[in-house]
Parts: C-alpha cells; structure tokens; sequence
C-alpha cells in the first residue's frame, strides 16, 4: 500500500514535469535519472517479498529492443530465457530428427536476422510474446487459459489450457510454444508440462517477487549489450520511457493495432 | 405418386456384420493412434510450433461442414418445399449427426489435454469462436435430433417445418462459425479473409451432398432398393451447382489477393512454388475436386451412368480433403509476413528464413486418428439405418412424389387434383 | 410398509459403510506424513489436520486462480509449501519426489484413488536456484547444475 502511495506521488511530480515543458524535462532528463536510481534501489529492496496484493494496471511492464546494440551471432537472452524458464530441460526424444525437434522444441525468445530487400542493411533482434493490449490469443482462446494479468503481462493460466492451439493460430508474432513431449525436473518457479501451450511471461515469478529485470535482460546486460530495457511503461520515469522518448521505435505488425508491450527501435 | 414407405436396411446379417467388421476395425485403429499421441506426447506428429494444426484437422473440418452439408437435403424437402426430396430427409439427418460426431471426435483426440474437456465445458470466454462452435456444434446435434423426431414420428409432425427452419438457420451460422475460425485469424495473411465463411458454406454443401448421395447409392444398391433416374439426375444436378459455387469462391478469394500488392508472395507461393500445396491446389483443389467432377456431371453421357455419378462423388470428396489440407496446412506453412520488406537470413524459430515455408508432414498415426473420425461417423450411420427405419423402401420414378420440374418438363404429367 | 423399512435400512446399512469407510480412513492416512520430512517434526499443516485431509485441494485451487491471475505468492497454501514442507530426503540427501507412491502425496493419492496431475507441471522436489545449502549438495550429488546466474532474493519462503 505504502508503496503505491509512493508510486503515485512519484507520478504527479512527473506529470508536472511533463507539463512544465516536456524539452526542459528531456534536457535534465540524465540528472533526473541518476535521482531515479536511488529510491528504485531502495524500493528493490523492499519489494523483495511475495506480492500479497493483486497485480494492478496501475502498472504495464514492457521492453525495449535497441536493435543497433543486438549483436550478430549473440544468443545470451535465449539461453538466459532457456535457463531461467526451464526450457532446456526439454530433450530431443530418441529416434527424431534434429528438424523436426527444432520445429516442436518450445521457444520463448528467439533471435532473428534480417535483411533490408532495398538496402541490404542488416538488422538484429530477438522476437517473444510482445505482450499485446489487445491480445489476439486471449481473443480467441475458448476456456480463457490465454489471458492478460492486469500488469500487461500476457500468458497462459496452464490448469485451464486444454491444448487446442488456437492462440498459436491466431498470434501474429509466432510467440507460443506448444510442449509436445513429457517433461522431467520442472523447476519449482516455473511449472510446466505436456500438452499445454506457454510463452514468454515476462518472467513473471520475478515480477511477483519484486525483482528489478528479466532474465533475457540481464543477460544482455551482463554480455556488455544493454539492448533490452525493461520496465513500466505507464510510469513517465522508469527506464524504459525515458529511454522510449529518447529513440524512435515502433510495435512489429504496426497495422494491426495491438498496442504492443515490446517496442524496437531501428528496425 | 405412392406413399412412401421407410424401412430398415435388411441386407443380409453375414454382410451387415462384415460392414460393421470392417467400420469398427477403422474405428479401433483410430482409436489406438489416440492413445498413441497422447501417451508419447505430440511430438510423434508431424504437427510442430509453426504448423499447429495438421492431418486430424484436416479430416475435423472436412467431416464437421459435410455434417452441415448432408443436412441440406432435409432442409430443401422440409423448408424449401421440394416433395421430391422428402423421402431423403430422415437419411440426409441421420448423416449429419453421424459425420458432426466423427468430426467433433477427431477434433477432441487431438487436443493436448484431451482429459480437460470438462474444463472446455465449464469455461467459456465467450470472445472465441471456438467456444461459440461448441454451443453451434452441441446445438446442432440436438436440433437435428429433434428434426429427425418431427419426421419420424406422427406427432413431431406438426413441428417439422418449423424445426426444419431452425436448422437450416443453424447449420448456416455452423458452417460460417466453422469458417470463421479460419477468417477471424488476423495474423496469417491466407485466413485473414471474410470470403472464407460463405466459401466454407459452399464447401460444405458440395462435400455433404458428395457424401449422402455415395452413402445412398451404396445402402440402396446393396439391398436392391431402387433409384430412379429422376431422383438421381436432381441430385447429381445439385452437386454440381454446389462444385461450381466452390469453384466460383476460390477464384474470387484468389482474384482478391492477387490485386492486393501485400498478398502477392503469398499467391505466386501458393499457386507456383509451393510444392506439395500448390500441387494440391492445382491437381486436388480445383482439377480432382472442381473441373472434373464438373465435367462428369454435365457430361451428356456419362452424366446418365450411376457409376460415373458415384465416382464424380468420390472425386469431391477426395478434392475436398485436399482443398482442407490446403486452407488448414498451406496457409499456417507459409511464413507469417513480420518484417515487410526485410528477407529474414537467420531465426531460431522457422520464421520464413529466406521465405521459406514451415515444415510439415503428416504422420501414420495422425491419418489413422483422422480415418477413424470418418469410421465413427459411417458407424453411426450404418447401425442407425439398420435399427431405424430411415431409408425409403424405393425412390423409382413412379414412387418419388412428382415436383415442379416434372410438371415444366412434361406438360401432360397428370396435375396432382 | 416392509419396502420402507426395507429401504430405511438398506440407507442405514450403507451409512454405517461410509462412517467406518471415512474412520479407517483416517486411522491410514496417519501414516502418511514421511519421517524426516519438516512435517514430521509439526503439530499440524497450515490448518487442523483435518481440516487439511478434507480441503487441500480447495486451498491449493484457490491459491492457484490468485497466484496465476493476480500475481499473489504470500499466502500460505502454496504448493510449493506443501512441497518444501513435505518433502524427505533419502540417504544420500537427496530429495524423493513427493508424488512418488511412496512420498506423502504419492502414497495417500494412491490409497485414495485419487488422480494426482498437479506434478506432471509442478516441480515434485524443491526445484530452486537459492536453496538452503543442504538441498543444494544434495542438487549437485543428483548431477542437477544450479550454478545458474540469478540475481533472485527472497523467492520461495
């Protein structure tokens, strides 16, 4: 409770920021950060313990890709991810092809490289669920196991899905995995298993234990990359919105109007 | 005109039991390849992340719009008034649940989580088409159900045209549900279209009507029951006005694409360089499941044999599986367009790399799950038509009740008083 | 008159059935709290005992809906709990799955009859980078890699 006083006693002192004069703002923008760092440190600190209240939409947790930081050849997030998640716990079963495992393995977070047909520049990044506001998926899923929590984290309540894969028809982002053989050592923040549908949750046990970042953007972070940012996109001071007035990004599948969570800059 | 007499199908036990024999044999092997998928985990399909939906999807759809389909020969006796179709209205109902409960299995063995179908039955977001298909497909069954009550029984008959109408109504709004699962699907550029709900009606009446006409040809010729050939040139006739709407469905949804600058690696995918689904396009779509039956049923010769209907029939049927595997499979295996613009070189994740369409294949056990759909589906109809009287003892020319294209034909045709 | 009484006592003998049913019941599930486990050394779970045996599952579904969809991980029916708490370490200390038919959930589930899927997603064992260190040799005895990068305080207790 204290701490959403504080949250949004921190809101009003930034919109009147805004208003004095949104240049002003962006010009004391690195003093105004190095301040942020601070009570963000402290309020880390305490926010340490399990969430006892619901999640609220007073936040929206999102990231930023900076492709021209995502190297060529660097797969940091997806092992992270693979890691932190569980993934990798997921074996090729004997007597199938390394194609076919590689087309039904689960993937969360997934590099890609492109190239511009005109130009021929090449761009870098990593593609997860883009946590929609207005989320195909949840649209379609017929119990109502895709669903988005009221921090904007979009996911999948797995004691309701029943496996029909409709939301993985239905994603413009190619974002869901389907878990297509049995699984073993699941980890205890991560449950998983056969025939239910998953995909990035934003680390989502992190979130409810206060933690400052995903495992992806740690480890780019720890690469020495700093691509991703994450943060609340409804605060006018986290990380990620300052960085967000800064560059010019915009949503993948713009056209479709989902109001993405995950935003790129550079591509 | 007689009055027409309904009787249950009485070939002989030996054969009737071999029928069966041979049905549940379909039935068990389905069944088997079920408990394999699920046991092992789905990773012993060809079905994968970019391609979710495979071969049992396939022979769903198919059998769940034939359902719709098989019905509209009741509908056209009871609501549209075509005595001459009466007769066929018990066997067309029956068709229609028997193949909706062959679909409907194959669609449920399929789901990761199969044993959570109560859970599909106690949440609801009512945003789904799905889950509005499962009211539409639940409904459907019982509304037929009631329809068969109304034309079987004295005193269901003050109700037939009624219910008749509410199931016309319903398996319309079923077959555009079913459609719409496909047309509601924003994010991949071949199912983003609203056409696919009405093509997806026309589909429908062409692969029911396909099936009844090949299931009554086969009931009556193996108990010596007679066709006129006045029933059989109407029902072939339908036929293929409904092949030529599904003809004439498709290259509207194509023309619609090609125009559009954005769908045009998609097309020249699809209709040039998409291998096995431009294949299938070209040979299943429109020549094995459109020209050709076409051509058959119009031929001024070959139209009159019984042999030829039949195998113009099968031709549909057969073209109609492959225009599923086409919609269903060929439009999730072409790459969802991300990066407009951009070539993809490299992905963890089969993003089209070099525009490359996903893999697929089907598998052994997924085609026997989808055979067997289709085995329940003839199941059900064959122990219906033996303990029920569902087939008209006769459908000769002098029997079937006379209807407007006899009187116009021939005008000295005795006028009913 | 005679099928009344018929009927009375037919509902009389089964009600009997169920009670004596419900007692040896009780009397078996005793046994199922593993020696060695934290439960052991308690006087009772989170609730009366049993309170516990007849209402675990409402807890832990409860729990379920507000963790999955509100994020909420305080509270204390947790099945991660259950798990922490009952879990038994064999000889080696390493730790047996709690579904196994030999394990708290495994061997009453299975005496019960129930149908047991919480594990086939759930972690059966404390599956968690930031272990005490006993279960963290005990970890590396089982040939499981926890030195994982992770930066997590306070996840689990």
């Amino acid at each position: 409770m204290g701490k959403a006083t504080e949250m949004n006693d921190k809101t009003d002192r930034t919109d009147q920021a805004i208003d004095s004069g949104r240049r002003e703002f962006i010009g004391v923008a690195a003093g105004v950060g190095a301040a942020m760092v601070a009570p963000g440190v402290i309020l880390h600190a305490v926010a340490a313990t399990p969430r006892s209240q619901p999640v609220s939409s007073d936040v929206r947790w999102g990231l930023l890709v900076d492709t021209a930081k995502c190297a060529d050849g660097c797969s940091a997030c997806v092992e992270a991810c693979n890691e932190e998640n569980g993934l990798n716990l997921q074996t090729k079963p004997e007597r199938e092809s390394d194609l076919k495992w590689d087309a039904q393995k689960s993937v969360w977070i997934r590099k890609v490289k492109l190239q511009d047909n005109q130009t021929g520049r090449i761009t870098n990044l990593p593609m997860m669920c883009q946590h929609c506001e207005h989320p195909p998926c949840v649209d379609v899923c017929p119990t109502g196991a895709s669903f988005k929590r009221a921090d904007g984290i979009v996911m999948v309540d797995r004691h309701l899905c029943i496996g029909c894969r409709y939301c993985m028809m239905a994603c413009p982002y190619k974002a869901r995995s389907f878990i297509h053989d049995e699984l073993q050592g699941q980890l205890t923040a991560v449950p998983r298993g056969k025939g239910c549908v998953e995909s990035c949750n934003l680390c989502v046990h992190r979130r409810d234990y206060g933690e400052a970042s995903t495992a992806c953007v740690d480890a780019c972070a720890a690469e020495g990359h700093h691509a991703i940012v994450f943060g609340d996109l409804k605060d006018p001071n986290s990380p990620i919105n300052q960085k967000l007035r800064e560059l010019p990004s915009r949503q993948i599948r713009e056209d479709l109007e989902l109001n993405t969570g995950v935003r790129y800059s550079g591509v | 005109m007689k009055r027409i007499v309904y009787r249950e199908w009485r070939i002989p036990p030996q054969r009737y039991w071999s029928i069966l024999g041979v049905l549940a044999a379909v039935v068990g092997v389905g069944a088997l390849a079920f408990g394999y998928m699920e046991h092992q985990g789905h990773w012993v399909t060809g079905m994968n992340n970019s391609v979710v939906w495979g071969t049992p999807h396939v022979f769903a759809v198919f059998l769940i719009i034939s359902a719709s389909g098989a019905l509209n020969i009741a509908s056209i006796g009871t609501v549209f008034h075509k005595p001459i179709y009466k007769p066929l209205g018990r066997l067309s109902g029956l068709l229609a649940v028997a193949l909706l409960m062959g679909g409907l299995l194959v669609l449920v063995t399929d789901l990761g989580r199969p044993e959570r179908l109560i859970v599909a039955m106690t949440h609801y977001n009512f945003s789904s088409i799905f889950a509005w298909n499962i009211f539409l497909y639940t409904g459907f069954m019982a509304i037929v159900i009631a329809y068969l009550w109304t034309m079987a029984d004295r005193q269901g008959g003050p109700f037939n045209r009624s219910v008749g109408i509410l199931a016309l109504v319903w398996r319309l709004a079923l077959t555009t549900g079913t459609g719409s699962i496909f047309g509601f699907i924003v994010a991949r550029q071949a199912f983003d279209a609203a056409i696919l709900a009405p093509m997806f009606v026309a589909m429908s009446f062409a692969y029911g009507l396909a099936v009844f006409i090949l299931v009554l040809m086969f009931a009556f010729d193996d108990e010596g029951r007679p066709i006129g050939p006045r029933m059989l040139r109407r029902l072939k006739n339908l036929l293929a006005l409904f092949v030529a709407i599904v003809l004439y469905f498709t290259l509207i949804y194509h023309l619609t694409n090609l125009y559009v600058a954005e769908n045009d690696a998609l097309e020249s995918w699809l209709l040039l360089k998409g291998g096995i689904y431009t294949f299938l396009f070209w040979v299943g779509w429109v020549l094995i499941g459109g020209l050709v039956p076409l051509g058959i049923l119009y031929h001024p010769q070959l139209s009159q044999d019984r042999r030829w209907i039949a195998g113009a029939c099968a031709l549909v049927i057969v073209g109609g599986l492959a225009t599923m595997y086409v919609i269903i499979i060929g439009s999730q295996a072409f790459p969802i367009q991300m990066f407009p613009g951009r070539t993809v070189l490299e992905s963890g994740f089969f993003d089209g790399v070099n525009g490359q369409a996903a893999p697929y294949w089907p598998t052994i056990p997924e085609i026997l799950l989808g055979l067997g759909g289709v085995g329940v589906g003839l199941l059900i109809t064959v122990v219906g038509v033996r303990v029920l009287q569902f087939l008209p003892e006769s459908l000769a020319d002098d029997v079937v009740p006379i209807d407007e294209e006899t009187l116009d034909e021939s005008g000295s045709a005795p006028k009913p008083a | 008159m005679a099928k009344a009484l018929l009927r009375a006592s037919l509902v009389a003998v089964s009600l009997v059935w169920v009670l004596a049913a419900q007692t040896v019941l009780a009397a078996e599930v005793k046994r199922y709290v593993v020696e060695g486990s934290r439960a052991a050394e308690l006087d009772s779970c989170v609730e009366p005992t049993e309170r516990m045996r007849r209402m675990h599952f409402e807890f832990i579904k409860h729990q379920r809906i507000s963790t999955v969809h509100q994020g909420i991980r305080g509270t204390k029916y947790s099945l991660e709990g259950c798990v922490d708490c009952h879990i038994s370490y064999d000889a080696k200390s390493q730790p047996q799955p709690i579904n196994r038919s030999d394990q708290f959930c495994g061997a009453c589930h299975a005496y019960a009859a129930v149908d047991l899927n919480c594990f086939d997603c759930h972690a059966s064992i404390p599956n968690k980078p930031d272990l005490d260190a006993e279960a963290q040799a005990a970890h590396r005895a089982a040939g499981v890699d926890l030195s994982a990068p992770s930066d997590r305080n306070g996840e689990g207790h």
